[in-house]
């Protein structure tokens, strides 16, 4: 799978998730540049990407992903 | 929204909440509000917003109180006043093995275990009783999910030291007391972890990462479970189930392959199929359900094909046959309008797609579920929780003979000319009296599932209706009525507020099931002879108008109040004065409480 096309599946999960079809992510894109992304939030994101991607994350990952780079290279090494 | 129906998609559902949420408050349909308050042991969130989906689909808009993080116990045995202020209207209590305090250790005597689990139990009750003592609403309380490990394996479900064994003893002692207090319910959530399975459900990293005590995918399936009780507490359950014959009840068509063609029975394996989810129906029905089939075939075919010697369910388990070759859709509305309910207490089902489509399109508010493989028949039914019992009252046992005793007396009324004749004809004998304790759960659900004859359509919970009871500033009325035919049971409640010399009644419902048999002017007789004898001078009636109740609008004006005022909202207040009041009712003999 292409980085891009992670990135195109990325941002449409990101756009179910907070109901906001302006959302486009990138490899910077932190838990600060979207509103409603908070804690509570995150473990949504989290099973949504599972879901979109068909991987589990570790829970060690799950909690030291600081940006949305991160999570790209874990399904890439993974899906 | 078929999104929301059993089986739904959880991942979907938890995706897409944010725009699925909209789409139901913007879809214009009228819902009741409930204000619900979430105690939880571990994180709510969540299980907060998937519970509002489906209470909004049933039709309930919820506002919600969250507690802090593991304050449920705090909050309830010492309250806070945002909760206080926050009256709620129902408690939910979101508890799981997380939060039992301390379980046996493994050098635990018998003794000292029972002093655990007396310690625990201590710990729940308290804070149950200072709930009920405070908010004088329905609770409902989680049981508990089976443990993640069993240190003793097998042993540990006999030993009084397992987790498996504690837990089990804890859950029935819930049970016990669920089963003694009224409006005190139990969330099974050992029953729909053990669906879900254990091993995904208790997945650690939730706990660990977020402290949600289930894994965050089980959450939908979690909520459903939840809303079924909370929407049958709030009388938004179905009442009736419209079944479809060939290939619904048996295998084959019963008009091509003949009575002796049709698969029921242990003679094949369909058959077997068919045949359990026959008894599956009867079960249903027991319990108070209505059953009519609507079958696209000559009803003669039909009726054969019921009368198969090795189907349990015979013709006369169904209250109407509709077996003829009009569209669905209308037979449906046929039924509604027969049983006397709305086409949303209904359930269809049918194994043909296409009829299926016809009649989700024309019927919206029918419910129907995807019935796609025989033998997934029973599960689908029972796991959509249609028919969610909470309360459970003697009526509910002899609903579908009292159903059928009234076909008796249509065709009976079509023997008389003059209608006065006819009732004189069915010996009405009507108890008409205040509420006695026994009655109180069925009188309660009469106030949540009666929609048509109903004035104000106040709902109670059975904690507001027991405060009604104590209180003596209301006038309080049941009615119930019999006849030669049979017993009808409680089809009638009235309450009035008693101000100053004025009654204002703040309830009149009748049950559909004895229109047109007077008991509204006996339930008025009583209603004015007490308020005389009280000596109240006026009584105040108010009709609030719904989609449903057009019927009564002008009940007031039958009988002879006055009206004073209509607001734009078409809401309309009526006055009578006792002075001079005569007696409406001839035909009705009353007799008080024995």
């Amino acid at each position: 799978m292409s980085e891009q096309e992670i990135y195109e599946r990325l941002n449409e999960v990101f756009r179910n998730v907070f109901d906001d079809d302006d959302i486009t992510v990138d490899a910077g894109t932190t838990a600060d540049d979207i509103e409603d992304w908070d804690s509570l939030e995150h473990i949504n994101l989290v099973s949504a990407v599972e879901d979109e991607f068909g991987i589990r994350f570790k829970m060690g990952e799950v909690s030291s992903m600081k940006n949305v780079g991160e999570m790209v290279d874990i399904i890439k090494a993974r899906a | 929204m078929k999104e929301l129906e059993y089986p739904f998609d959880g991942a979907y559902l938890l995706k897409k909440k944010r725009s699925i949420k909209r789409q139901l408050l913007s879809d214009g349909s009228v819902r009741i509000k409930k204000k619900i308050a979430v105690l939880g042991g571990s994180t709510t969130n969540d299980i907060i917003n998937m519970l509002e989906l489906f209470l909004l689909n049933y039709g309930i808009e919820p506002a919600f109180y969250e507690s802090e993080y593991n304050r449920y116990w705090q909050d309830a045995v010492f309250g806070n006043e945002e909760l206080d202020s926050f009256s709620p209207d129902l408690i939910f209590i979101h508890t799981s093995n997380r939060n039992i305090l301390k379980y046996p250790a493994i050098t635990d005597s018998k003794e000292q275990t029972d002093a655990l689990f007396a310690e625990q139990m201590k710990y729940f009750e308290t804070m149950w009783e200072k709930i009920a003592e405070r908010y004088h609403c329905p609770v409902i309380q989680n049981n508990f999910e089976q443990p993640y490990f069993r240190l003793m394996g097998n042993r540990d479900a006999f030993d009084c030291r397992g987790r498996v064994n504690f837990i089990n003893r804890l859950n029935m002692a819930f049970a016990d007391y669920a089963a003694s207090h009224e409006s005190f319910y139990i969330n099974d959530i050992n029953y729909v972890s053990a669906c879900y399975g254990i091993d995904k459900w208790s997945e650690p990293s939730y706990w660990h990462l977020y402290k949600y005590a289930m894994c965050v995918p089980a959450i939908p399936d979690f909520a459903f479970n939840l809303a079924a009780i909370v929407k049958s507490v709030f009388g938004k359950n179905k009442k009736a189930l419209v079944l479809d014959l060939d290939n619904t009840l048996w295998g084959g068509v019963v008009g091509d392959d003949g009575v002796d063609g049709i698969e029921i029975g242990q003679e094949t394996h369909m058959g077997q199929v068919y045949s359990e989810f026959q008894k599956y129906l009867g079960l249903v029905k027991d319990t108070g359900v209505m059953l009519t089939v609507c079958s696209k075939n000559d009803e003669e075919n039909a009726l054969a094909g019921l009368n198969h010697p090795e189907g349990s369910l015979k013709p006369d388990d169904f209250i109407m046959i509709k077996a003829n070759w009009d569209n669905k859709d209308r037979n449906i509305e046929a039924i509604a309008t027969g049983l006397n309910i709305g086409q949303d207490a209904l359930v269809f089902l049918d194994d043909n797609p296409a009829e299926r489509a016809i009649v989700s399109a024309q019927l919206p508010t029918v419910a129907v579920p995807e019935m796609e493989r025989p033998e997934d028949y029973i599960r689908v039914v029972d796991r959509s929780r249609f028919f969610e019992i909470t309360a459970f009252s003697s009526d509910d046992l002899k609903r579908n003979e009292m159903y059928k005793e009234n076909a008796v007396r249509a065709a009976q009324q079509a023997q008389f000319t003059d209608y006065g004749e006819y009732l004189k004809s069915l010996e009405m004998v009507g108890v008409i009296d205040d509420f006695l304790p026994i009655y109180l759960p069925r009188i309660t659900q009469l106030t949540n599932k009666s929609n048509q004859f109903n004035l104000t359509t106040k709902r109670f919970t059975t904690a507001e209706m027991e405060q009604v009871f104590a209180d003596d500033s209301y006038i309080r009325l049941y009615g119930r009525l019999a006849d030669k035919f049979g017993d009808n049971g409680i089809v009638s409640v009235v309450i009035g507020k008693v101000n100053g010399d004025t009654l204002d009644i703040d309830l009149w419902l009748m049950s559909c099931r004895v229109l047109k048999r007077d008991m509204e002017y006996a339930m008025l007789d009583s209603l004015c002879e007490r308020a005389k004898q009280r000596g109240l001078k006026t009584v105040k009636g108010y009709y609030y108008p719904t989609a449903k109740n057009k019927l009564v609008k002008e009940l007031y004006g039958d009988f002879g109040f006055t009206k004073v005022s209509e607001d734009a909202d078409g809401n309309t207040v009526w006055e009578l004065s006792l002075s001079g009041y005569e007696p409406k009712n001839k035909y009705i003999t009353v007799e008080r409480n024995k």
